[in-house]
């Protein structure tokens, strides 16, 4: 017997396979957000919904703008024009690590594990409103004792949920490639975010390592956070998103669960070169 | 040879005046550059805003003793701080390197113009601002004490130096081990995975900058206290440097590295100042190699090879760990 795949495609009952298509319950909406390096147009997205509790694909061939977008979105860069509402809350003008304690946390393409750092610290930093993160109250540890000892024991569940424990004391630069990955995704976790947003959190990942960090995207959603994601890795994107969106010089060009993607036109289009199937046809030029 | 003198002069640099006000100076810098990761190359301005806020708080605007307190070691560290700080912090580590050490000469050229010397006295500096310190002396101004090692002034000095410098190596480490220590940290590793996790990063470097800064005034004011003046020679870049020395010798981010390497590097410097003098005085340097008035030089030399020794055989300093420099490298 297998299990039944964990899937939230129903939030997209009546959703139109469109780009920028209105979803049901959206927790983040962009508006003709676009972000222009000198003369290159790296960004210009007319609309695009993030529909609450599922897990979506931002895919795209190199180039198509996705991370520049997806730092836009976490106010890690701010657009030229445009505007974001996470949850209501107009990004413009926000500072990104107020984002982060509305409740929108990302991770980094390049891993940021603080590698002098314990494991255990990397994972503590993450707890939000901590008392002791004022310097006049860090002079005195009993205001924040009993907070620490609550976020260490977090801390603690997290890292074994990701098989991290045996690595708790060390510091987070002994950790390999995809344990990095791992903790980035655990410490995110300490935000208790509603919203996890991932920059390629496959790339550098051994094979053996995938299927779990696969499962604990899942885990993400079925604990009812809402997942964005940027990837290459086609497997991933087909095994674990409900929805895919997907980027090719800067705009959306396709959007739908991820069976409808593959067999897109303007999808095909954009991975292997326009016309690649049609007769060329010199005379044009 | 007088082993006596040179045992003796050795110690006094290594618990002395200068070993006080580099340590304060060098835990600031540690503060910075060692928890923070920030660039700072003009802590020597953060001890002249000790040195000169004490000083023209009493001589310029005749306020009295304990409102020039106030201003060397909180309101000149702290507007200093903001000055340096605000354009700075919120760009590369390089841009607050430049800005600090472009600000501390520019408060030494200034504070020695003639223009000036109403307000600082210009190169002569200020004098005989610390009278009430000295009136709560408890200890005869005639007689030596500490095994003889240092006059009735010096010795109070010296004493309320060590007890600030306990309260400063007290602070570090209690808010080391906090979660503030904690954000520091996690900001001198990489400053946009501290944003990712909801701290503000700016804010953060503000206050660290400001704490290391008021730890610098510290200093500063230790220094114009123990010879009752503040002049600009006072404050040229070579303290900065100093204070780095002190810092990279015993150990950026360890609590008692600045302490260990301040204590070292004066006692080497009196202890190489004494033994080569007698080694010239009683002939057993030729005046060919080396005369009396060289030895100035040569200690300096001396220390700079010891810091290239060091910087080879353990560059993470005296109390440093290598696990955590080989980190670095991955």
């Amino acid at each position: 017997m297998t299990a039944e795949p964990s899937t939230a495609q129903h939030l997209f009952d009546g959703v139109p396979f469109e780009p920028g298509a209105a979803k049901n319950d959206p927790i983040l909406v962009a508006d003709g957000v676009r972000r222009a390096f000198g003369g290159l147009v790296a960004v210009d997205v007319d609309h695009l919904e993030v529909q609450r509790g599922a897990i979506t694909a931002l895919i795209g061939p190199n180039g198509a703008g996705k991370t520049t977008f997806f730092n836009l979105l976490t106010n890690f860069d701010e657009p030229d024009t445009g505007s974001r509402l996470f949850e209501g809350n107009d990004l413009a003008g926000v500072s990104a690590y107020k984002v982060a304690n509305l409740g929108m946390v990302r991770t980094f393409q390049l891993t940021k594990s603080l590698s002098k750092m314990t494991v255990i610290d990397n994972m503590c930093l993450g707890g939000t409103g901590q008392t002791g993160e004022s310097f006049f109250k860090a002079l005195f540890p009993f205001l924040w004792r009993r907070q620490e000892a609550e976020i260490t024991e977090r801390a603690d569940a997290l890292l074994e949920r990701f098989k991290l424990s045996h690595m708790r004391d060390e510091f987070a630069g002994t950790l390999s490639g995809g344990q990095r990955k791992l903790l980035e995704m655990a410490r995110a976790l300490m935000v208790k975010p509603n919203m996890v947003m991932l920059d390629e959190p496959m790339a550098g990942v051994n094979p053996a390592l995938k299927q779990s960090l696969l499962d604990h995207v899942k885990g993400l959603r079925d604990e009812g956070m809402t997942v964005l994601f940027v990837e290459h890795d086609m497997d991933m994107v087909q095994e674990i998103s409900d929805w895919v969106v997907v980027m090719a010089e800067g705009r959306i060009i396709a959007e739908g669960p991820p069976e409808s993607i593959a067999s897109n036109q303007a999808v095909i289009d954009a991975y292997l070169g326009a016309h690649h199937d049609s007769a060329l046809d010199l005379e044009a030029d | 040879m007088d082993w006596g003198a040179i045992i003796q002069n050795s110690f006094r640099g290594f618990i002395g005046e200068p070993f006080i006000y580099f340590s304060l100076a060098a835990m600031g810098l540690n503060m910075h550059y060692g928890y923070t990761g920030l660039l700072n190359f003009g802590q020597a301005v953060f001890m002249a805003a000790g040195a000169y806020g004490l000083s023209m708080a009493v001589v310029t605007l005749g306020l009295n003793f304990w409102w020039g307190l106030l201003l060397g070691i909180v309101v000149f560290p702290l507007l200093l701080a903001l000055i340096m700080g605000v354009p700075t912090l919120r760009l590369r580590a390089d841009y607050l390197a430049i800005v600090t050490i472009a600000a501390s000469e520019m408060f030494r050229i200034i504070a020695r113009s003639p223009s000036l010397d109403r307000w600082t006295g210009s190169s002569d500096g200020l004098t005989a601002f610390a009278n009430t310190f000295y009136d709560f002396n408890p200890f005869d101004k005639q007689k030596r004490y500490f095994f003889g090692l240092f006059i009735g002034n010096q010795m109070w000095v010296v004493l309320i130096g060590w007890i600030v410098l306990s309260i400063v190596v007290l602070i570090v480490w209690m808010t080391m081990r906090s979660p503030w220590g904690r954000v520091l940290r996690a900001i001198r590793e990489d400053e946009d995975a501290a944003r990712s996790l909801g701290k503000n990063a700016y804010w953060f470097k503000m206050q660290s900058l400001m704490i290391g800064g008021m730890f610098g005034a510290l200093g500063g004011m230790f220094r114009a206290i123990g010879t009752q003046s503040a002049q600009p020679q006072n404050f040229i870049t070579d303290v900065t440097f100093f204070a780095w020395v002190a810092l990279i010798l015993g150990g950026a981010a360890k609590v008692g590295g600045p302490i260990a390497g301040a204590a070292i590097l004066y006692g080497i410097l009196n202890f190489t100042d004494v033994f080569l003098r007698q080694l010239v005085e009683n002939g057993y340097v030729p005046e060919s190699v080396m005369d009396g008035t060289q030895v100035g030089q040569v200690r300096f030399m001396l220390i700079g090879l010891g810091l290239i020794l060091l910087a080879i055989y353990r560059p993470q300093g005296i109390f440093g760990t290598k696990e955590e420099m080989a980190l670095d490298d991955r």
